[in-house]
Parts: C-alpha cells; structure tokens; sequence
C-alpha cells in the first residue's frame, strides 16, 4: 500500500476510535442532548443503559426459569441449582452454600453478601428490550418500586454493584455503576419512555 | 496470622494465609481427612461441612470468614438425625467407592434437619451439589427417605 493511502487508513480509523465509545464504556447523558425529541431522547438513554441490563453479570440471575445461569454465554448453572421458596436456592442447596461474601479466587467463585436471584416476576432472560424497561416501570415487576427508588436501586445496591467487581476472568459490566445510575436518572427525568418493539 | 476456630466443638489454631480454603486447613492442618477434596471450585460437593449448621462448601470458603462460626466435619456428626442417616446409609449399603460419601452424608442430614418429609424432588434439588462418579444416586435418595420414615416414627436412631 501507498504511504499516502496507509497513513489515511490510519488516521481514519483513529478518528473513528475516538469519535465512538468503546465497548466497554457508557455514553453519558449529556451526549444525547441533540438527540430528537424528548420522547426519542429517552428512549435513546434507555437503549444505552441496557447494555448494562443486558449483559450477562446482570441477565445470569434475571433467569425466566427457576434456574440461574452463568458465565458469559449465559449456560446453565453448574450445580443445579433452583430459585426456591425465597429466590436463594432449595433446601440444602442454598445459594451460600458454594457463594461467600466475597468473590474468592482460590476457587473462582463470585461471592457478596447478599447473593440471590431476582425475584421471577423481574425476569429479563428472553424479554425483548420493551418489555423489559415496561417491567422496571411496572411496581408488579420491580419489587413495588417508584422509579425513583429504581433510580436508587441501580444507583446504589451493592449486589447490584458487583456486576462492576465480578472478579475472575468474569468480563465486568459496561461502564461503571455511576455512569449506569446517571442514565437511568436521566432516562427517568425524560420521561421514562421505552423502546417500541425492540 | 493466627486464626481461632471452633471445629467439632472443640477450639483449634490455625496460622498462615488468612485466604487458605477451609477444607485444606480442616484436612492439611487439622488433621480431619474425613472431609474430602474432589474440584476445589465448588461443583462436586465432596468438602461440605456444616457451619453454623448449613451445609458449606469447605474449598470455596476462606478460613478468614470462620471464626466465631461452628463448624461441624463429619468426624463431628452426632444428632439424631446424623444417626439415622447413617444407620440407613449402612443398611442400603450406599457407598460404592465412597469418595463422595461424606459430602454426601453432610448435605443429607442438612436436608434431614430442615425438612423432616421430603419428597424425590426435595432431595433431588437439595442434593443436585453433591456428584458421585459411581452413580449412587438411587441408593442415596432410598437411604434420606428410609431415615425420614425412622426420624418420623420415633423410633431410637
């Protein structure tokens, strides 16, 4: 190739790299002020968040089923193991029976204090994009939540928090907590409003 | 760093990596080889202890996070429904190559101790952690529903 041609490759896909966010950060509120209308704008937002509502250290114990998955490709969970009475394993099988308070590396497994599934009325695994920010809007899928406690929820609840700390080889989720808490703040402010048959 | 733990009702010194697996201080420096290490990633079941009266899995738990805790190997097993467990485990002749078979017997009484009727389903699900490559499984489920009916009848384990 050319010099001329390489060094315009190169710096095209420079531009590019810099102009794009990476896969693993999440754009910022403030980027979507040219976006559309504000209906548009927050449906925009809310796309954006849900690459983290998306991704697997949140969607592994979001299951449709009675069992959690795991690992990145979201396969079964290696013992079988059932949300139970109280979304923390069967009897004798109980989610603390393997998963500490903290993750821990001598055996790989991911730990934190409060380790259980989502309740299966807040089920993700399988719903389309609409149907998922419908169910955080709705208090009969979201623990009786107020949006402004959603907001709190995923702002601030520690085992939420660990989807940014998995530990291992585990790949983090987008982003960090923070910048996850400001976009659905700011999906909120603007309206709440969801995805159309995404 | 010296930890204190109480391991069978007794109290127990442990100094070293405060990140050491339970099951290799219980085994290694202990002394308590009943406990078994098949994985070391929590997907076999055969280093279940009881702590504080749950089943726990030894390899995957930091000695850091033990004191103040109760922990029961099975050399410790002494209740009544440890007793009938094992009684029926003897009596169906469950063990094959018996690897296994204290993890086994571990979550079994666990499962005894919280739910004194169970059903298949019950024991499925409470002993889906516990592997055996000799595939007892049958066995282990008829010797859990044998020491439920004996717990159930009052009769001395």
């Amino acid at each position: 190739m050319p010099r001329s041609k390489a060094w315009f490759a190169v710096s095209v896909l420079a531009s590019t790299a810099a102009s794009l966010s990476s896969a693993d950060d999440l754009r910022s509120p403030e980027s979507f002020s040219s976006t559309g209308n504000q209906a548009e704008r927050s449906r925009a937002i809310f796309i954006e968040a849900a690459r983290v509502l998306q991704h697997p250290r949140c969607l592994n114990c979001h299951p449709a089923a009675v069992r959690p998955t795991q690992g990145e490709d979201l396969h079964p969970h290696s013992p079988l193991v059932v949300r139970g009475i109280d979304d923390r394993g069967a009897t004798a099988l109980r989610c603390t029976t393997c998963h500490g308070a903290a993750n821990f590396a001598a055996s790989g497994v991911p730990g934190h204090p409060l380790w259980h599934m989502a309740p299966r009325e807040m089920a993700w695994q399988g719903k389309s994009l609409a149907q998922i920010c419908e169910q955080i809007r709705d208090p009969r899928h979201n623990g009786g939540r107020t949006l402004a406690q959603i907001h709190e929820h995923v702002a601030r609840d520690s085992l939420v928090g660990w989807a940014w700390r998995p530990g291992g080889s585990r790949e983090p989720a987008p982003g960090t907590q923070e910048e996850f808490g400001a976009l659905i703040a700011a999906w909120i402010e603007s309206g709440a409003v969801c995805p159309v048959g995404q | 760093m010296t930890i204190s733990l109480n391991i069978n009702g007794k109290t127990r010194e442990f100094s070293g990596d405060p990140d050491t697996p339970l099951l290799w201080v219980i085994r290694d420096d202990l002394g308590l080889t009943g406990t078994k290490y098949g994985c070391g990633i929590a997907q076999c079941g055969a280093c279940t202890v009881h702590v504080d009266g749950v089943p726990l899995r030894s390899c995957s738990s930091p000695v850091a996070t033990m004191p103040g805790r109760a922990i029961t190997t099975i050399e410790g097993l002494s209740s009544r429904v440890a007793k009938a467990v094992q009684k029926a485990w003897i009596e169906l002749d469950v063990a094959q190559c018996g690897y296994c078979q204290s993890g086994q017997i571990m979550s079994a009484v666990a499962l005894l101790e919280k739910k004194a009727k169970l059903s298949d389903r019950d024991i499925d699900l409470g002993m889906a952690g516990n592997i055996c490559r000799c595939a007892t499984y049958q066995r282990i489920r008829a010797a859990i529903h044998l020491a439920s009916k004996r717990l159930a009848s009052g009769d001395p384990p």
